[in-house]
């Protein structure tokens, strides 16, 4: 592309306000001068302007119309300070090996926002430019949020630190399954599965995200069976158990009951999906909270606006926000498993639940630092497509603090689901062990699995069942960055 | 039954080498080592007794394999002895690793107690069999 024409033109303050149509470069939305506050959110777009549309405009026409500006000039700008409210774009990059494509940096002064509230700050920041017609498309990569406004918001209800403690489980990740088939099971039959998951050596089972109350299974039927299910494996093992009761449903009142009838039969985790909204989403953290429970969030539907690097929203500004909003764990991806995902991208995701600042770092696609201020963590959950035989690649890509979700892998087991969760767990315990000695699992992980597989039958058996089944693909979303991001001239 | 608390339950019972590569992992991270036992295993049992003050300064894993030992020679083979490690660093401030290396000859495990209540609804309780003798003369 040609090179970017970044002037700014100084206007008079009375042709500024003169009635019509302006550019909104000339309104005060470019300012490349600009030095972003501390206390300034920061959002980075990847805009698409139509072709014969000019990069700077359209960038700061994304700036105006998540901030002030309409389409013409309104005189009633004057009666406010409007210098302070405009959102300032000041820097504009060419994506490297993306002809037509541009990186947008975009600040907002913190009064903008409410405090502590996601819906207002994804109504001002994606409310309004993704349809803007001058653009092919919009997509917003990431976000700086300033301590200043990160500290308006309570965070994850419990948080991976105080979920360990009151699971009593550390050193390890913890082992999960999604009960399967995800339709169809009666009541009776679904706990049946969690009880033999849980007693074979998983920490977890999970309702997938579409069990909620259908005609096969009434939500109060699942509830009562899977927490007979979970009592039951935790006397039989001695080991805190739980199982992720999905309380999504079609309005709030009824999340709340399925919440509190949770509670009441002792649950210690409650999951809801992504699509009840952001608010809905918050409400239940506040919920969590108030009554010591672990929050579950499924990412259901993500994929329609973050799979697609042209358009939407990258998941790494969801993971942000859910961090926010106080989920304790979210889905964030395998890498090795049948599921999207970039292991740099993937990695990103990861840092931004689990660290408490956050280097920028271009090739995980981290555009910003971000400080997380004491923010409790929240636990990343691998889940999809993944078995006990990929062990030692799981481990090196995701760390221990992490939940290991294996469905498939745990309920085909050939022997049984018992068999099934003692592989998955026997796999996990031995190869923590082999690292913490200082052995090379990455390198050394088929040895150490077969090593363990000779005091575990079902190991050997589900090592021989799914081999190296791997889902390689390559991945739509990855990072675009120069390693020295520069501006282009 | 076998209780599986703890990062190393499902595998076969550690050897004191094996636990000396795990408390010397710890020790290179900066956590504090303790021993820990107890003679009531329940899942919800957070406070095990401590057999000392938790090692912050112990450098070397010898000298935790040796409180280990002592430890052992008054509770082996009738109380659970666990390792914890614990990580003083900011935003963590928790235990790092915990895991059994002791447990006694029989585990007689749990009882699950159903109260009927409120309809379906139930009321479970977890109750160790052998708790029910008095502290020290349990196992």
């Amino acid at each position: 592309m040609n090179a970017i024409d970044k002037t700014t033109t100084a206007e008079t303050k009375r042709d500024r306000y003169a009635a019509g149509v302006m550019e909104y470069r000339k309104m005060g939305y470019w300012e490349p001068d600009y030095e972003p506050k501390d206390t300034d959110v920061i959002a980075l777009f990847r805009v698409t302007p139509q072709d014969g549309v000019d990069p700077i405009e359209a960038s700061a026409a994304v700036a105006g119309e998540s901030s002030t500006a309409t389409w013409t000039v309104v005189w009633t700008d004057r009666l406010t300070a409007h210098d302070k409210y405009r959102a300032k774009c000041y820097r504009v990059d060419p994506v490297p090996n993306s002809p037509g494509s541009y990186f947008a940096y975009i600040a907002y002064d913190l009064d903008l926002f409410e405090n502590g509230s996601i819906a207002n700050l994804s109504a001002s920041i994606i409310g309004n430019v993704f349809g803007f017609k001058p653009l092919k498309a919009l997509r917003l990569e990431d976000m700086r949020l300033p301590v200043a406004y990160v500290k308006t918001f309570d965070g994850p209800a419990t948080g991976i630190v105080v979920e360990r403690e009151r699971l009593d489980k550390f050193g390890r990740p913890l082992l999960g399954a999604t009960v399967k088939p995800k339709l169809g099971l009666s009541g009776r039959n679904y706990g049946r599965v969690v009880y033999e998951a849980l007693k074979g050596g998983l920490d977890f089972t999970k309702d997938d995200e579409n069990i909620n109350s259908q005609p096969f299974m009434h939500w109060r039927d699942r509830f009562l069976y899977c927490m007979e299910a979970v009592n039951k494996a935790q006397a039989q093992t001695g080991e805190i158990k739980g199982t992720y009761l999905n309380i999504t449903a079609g309005t709030m009142e009824e999340m709340y009951e399925r919440a509190e009838f949770a509670k009441s039969l002792g649950s210690n985790i409650v999951m809801i999906d992504l699509i009840i909204g952001y608010t809905a989403i918050q409400s239940m953290a506040k919920w969590a909270r108030r009554n010591d429970m672990i929050l579950h969030l499924h990412r259901a539907g993500h994929s329609t606006y973050t799979r697609q690097k042209s358009h939407g929203v990258s998941f790494r500004v969801i993971t942000k926000w859910m961090r926010l909003a106080g989920v304790d764990h979210i889905h964030a991806g395998t890498v090795v498993g049948k599921l999207e995902g970039d292991p740099h991208t993937t990695k990103g995701y990861y840092d931004l639940c689990r660290e408490d600042f956050v280097p920028q770092n271009l090739a995980h696609g981290i555009f910003f630092d971000q400080p997380w201020a004491s923010t409790r963590k929240l636990m990343p959950v691998a889940s999809g497509g993944i078995h006990a035989g990929q062990m030692h690649q799981l481990i090196d890509l995701l760390g221990e603090d992490v939940v290991l979700q294996f469905g498939g892998g745990t309920i085909g087991h050939p022997m049984g689901i018992q068999a099934g969760a003692q592989a998955n767990r026997v796999a996990l315990e031995c190869m923590i062990l082999a690292r913490n000695e200082g052995r090379d699992i990455l390198h050394e992980g088929p040895e150490i699995l077969k090593e363990a597989a000779r005091h575990c039958l079902p190991l050997k058996q589900a090592l021989e069942t799914w081999k190296d089944v791997t889902f390689n693909y390559s991945s739509t979303d990855t990072p675009d960055f120069v390693p020295q991001a520069t501006a282009a001239e | 039954m076998r209780i599986t608390q703890g990062a190393f339950s499902f595998l076969p019972d550690l050897t004191d080498e094996q636990i000396a590569k795990q408390v010397q992992y710890c020790i290179d991270k900066g956590w504090a080592v303790n021993v820990e036992f107890t003679d009531d295993p329940h899942p919800r049992n957070t406070y095990w007794e401590m057999w000392a003050m938790p090692m912050f300064d112990v450098k070397d894993a010898a000298g935790v394999m040796f409180e280990l030992n002592e430890c052992r020679k008054t509770y082996g083979g009738r109380q659970y002895i666990r390792i914890s490690a614990f990580d003083a660093t900011h935003t963590w401030e928790s235990l790092r690793l915990s895991f059994i290396t002791d447990r006694p000859a029989d585990e007689p495990g749990f009882a699950l107690e159903r109260q009927e209540v409120d309809g379906r609804a139930m009321r479970y309780t977890t109750r160790s069999y052998a708790a029910n003798q008095p502290e020290g003369s349990r196992y």
